[in-house]
């Protein structure tokens, strides 16, 4: 725990915004960033580069040539070196798009007007923050529970209860103007997400039981009534387990026309993330679940309630998560489908720890994973590299973030001392 | 030290005494709700078994739905006004006995008019509640020995996948096993180098455990096993073996005595678990460095290389539960199968106080909540399956919730040790 990545001068998160900004605090500042930036990047590397090992091992054209390594060992590499080269360049198009035919687009619109190859060709673009800012509303929700102390692993099951609420009301409550609609829409989700982590935090303040397991079983738990409303009361009217669609006043407006999918949640995410880092660092009570987080007994007896702020650190990350599940349902799918979240709030954890528990750090993770994913599903259509390798290549993300001792001794990096991060240990 | 509570402390014993009794004497109303309105009829509880075609007769248990009903409610209310009125000593005890009393009811209830094969759930519960009982006990090594360890779903899963792949290469189940269980060990020598040599915080090294395992089986899942089925198909599962002289018997006969080989493998190990952990030096010096790591390294106990022994049991017998999923019981892998199990384990080792006694009645406990989601779908109650299916997790947060205080986890459980 002693030893992680940042210099000195790099302010832990909970000083990153200095009280009286100098010239020489920016440099420092300036040069803590990357420095902490470092470890994050090599780990995303060194994954990247364990990914290519494996998308190679698991290729039957490459082991095929493996096998004749001693006759024509050129013939192996360059087969490697294709399907590796194939993979990782759709993951970037998929991920950014084909910068020449942005060009191409670009020139054509300079030269006829036309904007539609231009959205055409930013589509992967697009596709890929539609893809992060789930990822940053949850991300968010999990670095505010670590900073509280609390690891919340529900994010996911919060996320499907926000999505119901707001579906919920997205479909239910017809003829709304959409300024009452949509925010009211928006608010259902964050309140079911907060009781859905409220629950764990309360427990734990009354009982001691860990919030780690609880918040899985809420997640089970939320399958299962997903699974119920959606095969019974919330039903479309044929039965299948979708429900119905919800009401155009409800939607998260588009920003540009079809095929591009990004919507305003974007902002809203980029928005929640300064509010989160003003909460936490600007505010009284983001002080106080600083507090618990760091030093429980301390806080205590600097006269916190414990119990009220462990209830109130899962409350806000529930909702947060909650609003996830929102976003999701009013910007993108628009009715709720059994599957609609495919794994955001697990991948959360991963954001959280990428980040640092900040909220900047969790909005690059976030970009970082949207990107990955969002070309994920590129490779797989192009290189048929199967998605869940995106997975494995988050894992060790995780892995080497965690123990950056691993990264600094393959880099041959310095060790340098850090302060405790943000994070509890054991079950109580 | 009793009569040494202060006013505040009485009035907060107080407290919890209501409220125990408050909730004793709802299930009590609850258990009354059923029997209202079942007059005259019976509850069928069939106690013969059926299985692989050898009929093990046993009488059926006939119960008068109303007479059965009213006199439980008419237990548990008692206790409940007695927990109000004077207070029982032990009151966890007696919030166990009256869910374990209103889960009855709720069966009685169920069968009205109906019947339904006890034995069969039972011997349900038991496989059922066996790779929660494995995951359970890997917590315990682990953590006896001061590692949390969370990844056991990881591990599970990792085991689940290589029993599969070994057993279908081989044709033998048994190889299948053994590559589960060094599966497990491989996750569990991970889990062991960043949490024991690098000091990553342990529950984040689990999670990423947990995460890089689910990650590495779907994709060899999407990549190698879709493209070459073959390799997914260990054949059939490990067959039953009958014990010679006891598994004619009525009842415990199916239950006990005529259960997958891994069946008694886990319960053999809970004992040897036992024995390990409370009789031999081993055990005492494994609890110890979970205890009060610094002590054992004063008195030249190597406190890493025993916390690496611990967590590579744990991973083995985490492999071995993922096998026993896979290729004990499914007969082939599925992604997520494992489907929380290794939490289950993890609630079971708490609900039990990291004891393996304690811990095995922790995963019945599960495990017939697990297995009661089907069982009672057939009695067609009127309950959605899926609000049925939230049992065992239900039931795993009211165990933690009213258990954990009692709970004494290992000192220095999740303290990463630093020599000086």
């Amino acid at each position: 725990m002693s030893q992680e990545d940042k210099t000195t001068q790099q302010p832990a998160p909970q000083a990153k915004a200095p009280e009286k900004p100098s010239p020489a605090g920016k440099s420092a500042g300036l040069k803590g960033v990357l420095s902490a930036a470092l470890i994050p990047t090599l780990s995303v590397f060194t994954a990247l580069v364990i990914g290519a090992i494996i998308i190679s091992a698991s290729s039957p054209d490459v082991l095929a040539a493996w096998r004749n390594f001693f006759q024509d060992p050129l013939n192996a590499l360059s087969v490697t070196w294709k399907l590796v080269h194939d993979a990782y360049l759709a993951l970037f198009q998929g991920a950014f798009g084909n910068p020449s035919q942005i060009a191409a687009a670009f020139t054509q619109w300079r030269e006829t007007g036309d904007t539609r190859p231009l959205l055409e060709a930013w589509r992967y673009f697009s596709e890929s923050l539609v893809i992060a800012t789930p990822y940053i509303f949850a991300g968010l929700a999990v670095a505010l529970g670590f900073r509280g102390n609390m690891f919340n692993i529900g994010a996911e099951g919060q996320l499907f209860v926000g999505g119901l609420a707001s579906a919920y009301v997205g479909y239910a409550i017809k003829g709304l103007p959409a300024y009452i609609h949509l925010p009211l829409a928006l608010l259902a989700g964050i309140l079911a997400g907060a009781i859905w982590g409220a629950i764990p935090g309360l427990l734990k303040a009354r009982t001691g039981a860990h919030e780690v397991i609880n918040t899985i079983m809420m997640n089970y738990i939320s399958y299962r009534l997903t699974d119920y409303l959606l095969t019974g009361p919330m039903a479309r009217p044929d039965k299948l387990p979708i429900t119905p669609e919800i009401q155009p006043s409800a939607y998260l407006p588009s920003l540009f026309e079809r095929p591009m999918r990004l919507h305003w949640g974007f902002f809203l995410a980029l928005a929640m993330a300064a509010f989160l880092y003003w909460f936490l660092f600007k505010t009284t009570r983001g002080m106080e679940i600083r507090m618990v987080g760091l030093n429980p007994n301390a806080a205590r007896t600097a006269g916190v309630r414990i119990s009220f702020i462990m209830v109130l650190t899962m409350a806000l990350s529930g909702g947060l998560a909650g609003l996830a599940g929102a976003n999701q349902i009013l910007g993108v799918d628009h009715r709720l489908a059994r599957a609609f979240s495919s794994g955001y709030g697990f991948d959360s954890i991963a954001l959280a720890l990428l980040g640092k528990s900040h909220p900047v750090g969790v909005v690059l993770a976030s970009l970082l994973f949207g990107f990955l994913r969002g070309g994920a599903a590129r490779m797989q259509s192009v290189a048929g590299v199967p998605v869940e390798i995106i997975r494995i290549i988050q894992g060790m993300v995780i892995v080497f973030v965690a123990a950056p001792a691993i990264i600094r001794s393959l880099y041959r990096l310095k060790a340098v001392r850090e302060e405790e991060a943000v994070l509890q240990r054991g079950w109580s | 030290m009793v009569e040494e509570l202060t006013l505040a402390q009485k009035q907060q014993l107080n407290r919890r005494r209501w409220i125990i009794g408050a909730i004793v004497l709802f299930m009590a109303a609850l258990i009354l709700q059923f029997g209202l309105g079942s007059g005259g009829s019976k509850s069928t509880f069939v106690l013969s078994s059926q299985r692989t075609g050898v009929n093990i007769p046993a009488p059926d248990l006939v119960l008068p739905t109303d007479v059965t009903l009213y006199s439980m409610a008419a237990l548990v209310g008692l206790a409940g006004v007695w927990q109000t009125l004077r207070g029982f000593k032990r009151d966890t005890v007696v919030i166990l006995v009256s869910v374990s009393v209103l889960t009855a009811a709720f069966l009685v209830w169920a069968t009205e008019d109906k019947s339904l094969n006890l034995t069969g759930m039972l011997v349900s519960s038991v496989v059922r509640a066996t790779p929660i009982a494995m995951a359970a006990l890997a917590g315990i090594y682990s953590e006896r020995s001061g590692v949390v360890n969370i990844g056991i779903e990881g591990m599970m899963t990792m085991g689940a996948f290589m029993a599969v792949v070994f057993a279908s290469i081989t044709g033998n189940l048994w190889v299948g096993v053994i590559a589960g269980v060094l599966a497990g060990m491989v996750m569990g020598w991970l889990h062991g180098v960043l949490s024991i040599k690098y000091k990553v915080n342990q529950i984040v090294s689990g999670t990423g455990i947990i995460i890089l395992a689910l990650g590495i089986t779907s994709y060899l899942q999407r990549a190698v096993l879709n493209l070459n089925p073959e390799l997914n198909q260990p054949g059939p599962v490990i067959s039953a073996v009958a014990i010679p002289g006891v598994w004619r018997i009525p009842v415990l006969g199916p239950v006990l005595f005529n259960q997958s080989p891994l069946i008694y493998l886990m319960i053999v190990l809970l004992v040897v678990t036992h024995v390990l952990l409370y009789y031999t030096r081993w055990g005492l010096r494994v609890r110890s460095v979970g205890e009060h790591p610094k002590a054992a390294d004063t008195l030249g106990i190597n406190v890493f290389r025993l916390r690496y022994i611990s967590v590579l049991l744990s991973g083995a017998i985490a492999g071995l539960g993922g096998a026993y999923m896979s290729i004990g019981a499914a007969g082939r892998f599925n992604e997520g199968m494992v489907a929380g199990k290794g939490f289950l384990g993890l609630a079971a080792m708490i609900f039990g106080n990291w004891n393996p006694g304690g811990a095995f009645f922790g995963s019945l406990i599960f495990g017939f909540f697990d297995s009661w989601q089907e069982k009672i779908s057939i009695l067609q109650v009127g309950i959605p399956v899926d609000l049925l299916g939230m049992a065992p997790y239900i039931a795993t947060m009211i165990v933690l919730a009213g258990f954990i205080g009692r709970a004494r986890m290992p000192a220095a459980d999740g303290t990463p040790y630093e020599k000086e």
